[in-house]
């Protein structure tokens, strides 16, 4: 039997068929609130940006600095204990000038989402964060970047403690 | 290995649309009820029921297998639902293998059914939930930027235009309007209208990417000795593989999909296949995205890394190329409601190996085709082959 000797099941509606009441709907809202442990990993990393630095950690079997850090090593499935303080600096593995919010609501200065790779980090090892200060036409892959900190009074322990990147002086 | 062949020798769909009528259950009821007509099964010569469905999020409801048990006919039988992400649609075929070739079962139903509507105003922002709690999603990042920075590092690293990544969403939609399931099927589509449409999250663009959909897919597997009662044609199951790279997604190149390459040797052993780009003679990549599919011919070794895109430009990729890609209309085309977008695949190599396809059948008696899907965070590869 070929798809299309018959006509498939399925009907299409259209927002309109909403709007005038065509159909009945009903609609919810959940509401649903968590408190996430920081577990020991994570919890050291957000309590070392507290402080103004960025930290991985680092396994002396595969010889690899990781960031965010942990507390298993996912190449060698041994305990990954060697916390390293990294730079504050880093290159852009890759970016994306965003139009839209989470929500899909439109903006017109796009948000600059990037893969920074951090110094001291493995090659290839970065993390997500915003880039700022910048003309959106000037960012490229490669570009050296330095994080811009909250005032040290307003670090609360989570990654927003980094504003974001912005190109660094050196460049 | 001791494993018994396996053979899919049923399929059925419904249409993808944008909002259906029909809740997720009546969906999955369609497409099953159309694929055990297909071999002339019913309910009752069905002995273990394979579902799969994406995140609970997009229906709000959690344990939404069970939601799904009667529509997807699993009621009263061994029934289980899996879940890989993106990967779903063709792991789901996989586990039905698995339960057919371990001599468990003669007969299984394996049904897919997303209904991605329902989350308002829009899916999307269902998938914030996807990334980490604690580190990422204070950013309030949206699933275009994983996709955006992938593409990017991509495009930049083999030096790829966006005009030659636009081919692709323009020949899987022009290949989709011969396709009576499509939702974005559109025969007259050029390069020029992927480049003019609406700027996402630079370099994705509104037509480089597949919509939000509604629908369901569903196939009937059988041991070789049921399925040669059933049909002349049964179309075999000869390999599958699967494989998971590092959910710290930003410790890893994002140029080259790794966990792809695996899955697919692993599916390639299996299926004694040593020279892929000969002895594949139809592939559906996962292409969510118009890049997706250039970064997964190149993980399935279907073309040398950087250079898929080559196969869209001399025409290899075509439905009368030597190497026809997404026949069906893919994910751009036809749509992507996301588990059952994966099992279209299979059900579209069901009917290009059994000459049932149509305005859209491959030309030339394709003897094997290869499925494969993608998700998760951005590290899981399914694959999938078949032959007759």
């Amino acid at each position: 039997m070929s798809s299309e000797k018959i006509e498939l099941p399925g009907t299409s509606l259209s927002e309109k068929d909403f709007e005038e009441g065509k159909i009945l709907y009903n609609t919810d809202e959940m509401h649903a609130e968590f408190a996430w442990d920081t577990g020991v990993g994570i919890g050291s990393y957000l309590s070392a940006l507290k402080d103004g630095v960025i930290l991985g950690s680092y396994c002396s079997t595969c010889r690899k600095t990781v960031v965010p850090p942990r507390t298993v090593c996912e190449w060698c499935f041994r305990p990954m204990n060697h916390y390293v303080p990294l730079q504050d600096t880093g290159k852009i593995m890759t970016f994306s000038l965003c139009y839209v919010t989470w929500d899909v609501q439109r903006i017109k200065e796009p948000l600059i989402p990037a893969v920074i790779e951090i110094d001291g980090a493995s090659s290839s090892h970065g993390i997500l964060h915003l880039v700022n200060e910048v003309d959106p036409q000037q960012v490229h892959i490669g570009m050296r970047v330095q994080a811009v900190w909250k005032p040290e009074k307003e670090r609360e322990g989570a990654i927003t403690d980094i504003l974001y990147f912005k190109p660094s002086e050196e460049a | 290995m001791g494993m018994r062949k396996v053979a899919v020798v049923g399929a059925g769909m419904t249409k993808f649309v944008r909002r259906a009528l029909e809740t997720p259950k009546e969906l999955a009821w369609q497409a099953s009820h159309m694929a055990l007509q297909s071999c002339e099964l019913t309910m009752d010569d069905i002995e273990a029921v394979c579902l799969g469905t994406a995140p609970d999020s997009f229906d709000g409801l959690h344990m939404n297998g069970e939601y799904l048990s009667d529509g997807s006919g699993g009621w009263n039988k061994p029934y289980m639902r899996s879940y890989v992400g993106g990967g779903t649609g063709v792991f789901v075929p996989i586990q039905g293998w698995y339960h057919v070739a371990s001599g468990l079962f003669d007969v299984v139903l394996v049904v897919a059914e997303e209904k991605m509507s329902s989350y308002y105003p829009h899916a999307q922002a269902a998938f914030l939930t996807i990334f980490d709690h604690t580190t990422e999603r204070p950013l309030k990042p949206n699933l275009l930027w994983i996709f955006a920075l992938e593409m990017n590092r991509y495009m930049t690293t083999y030096g790829i235009s966006k005009a030659d990544i636009a081919r692709v969403s323009v020949q899987h939609k022009r290949n989709a309007a011969h396709h009576p399931a499509a939702l974005l099927g559109d025969a007259e589509i050029t390069v020029e209208d992927v480049l003019k449409s609406e700027v996402l999250a630079w370099p994705v663009q509104r037509f480089d990417v597949s919509p939000v959909s509604d629908g369901a897919v569903a196939i009937v597997l059988a041991a070789e000795h049921v399925a040669k009662r059933l049909t002349d044609k049964p179309v075999w199951i000869e390999g599958v593989g699967w494989h998971l790279d590092t959910s710290y997604w930003t410790n890893r190149d994002l140029a080259y999909p790794r966990y792809v390459e695996y899955a697919a040797r692993m599916a390639y052993e299996m299926a004694g296949i040593r020279e892929p780009r000969k002895e594949i003679h139809i592939a559906e990549p996962y292409d969510p995205f118009d890049y997706k599919a250039l970064h997964h011919l190149e993980g399935l070794q279907l073309a040398e890394r950087g250079q898929a895109v080559q196969m869209y430009i001399d025409g290899t990729a075509g439905r009368d190329g030597d190497l026809p890609i997404c026949p069906s209309g893919g994910l751009l085309g036809v749509g992507n409601p996301i588990a059952a977008a994966g099992l279209m695949k299979v059900a579209e190599l069901f009917w290009q190996l059994r000459g049932e396809a149509g305005e859209r059948q491959v030309p030339g008696h394709p003897r094997r085709g290869l499925a494969q899907a993608w998700g998760d965070l951005m590290q899981v590869g399914t694959v999938l082959i078949m032959g007759r």
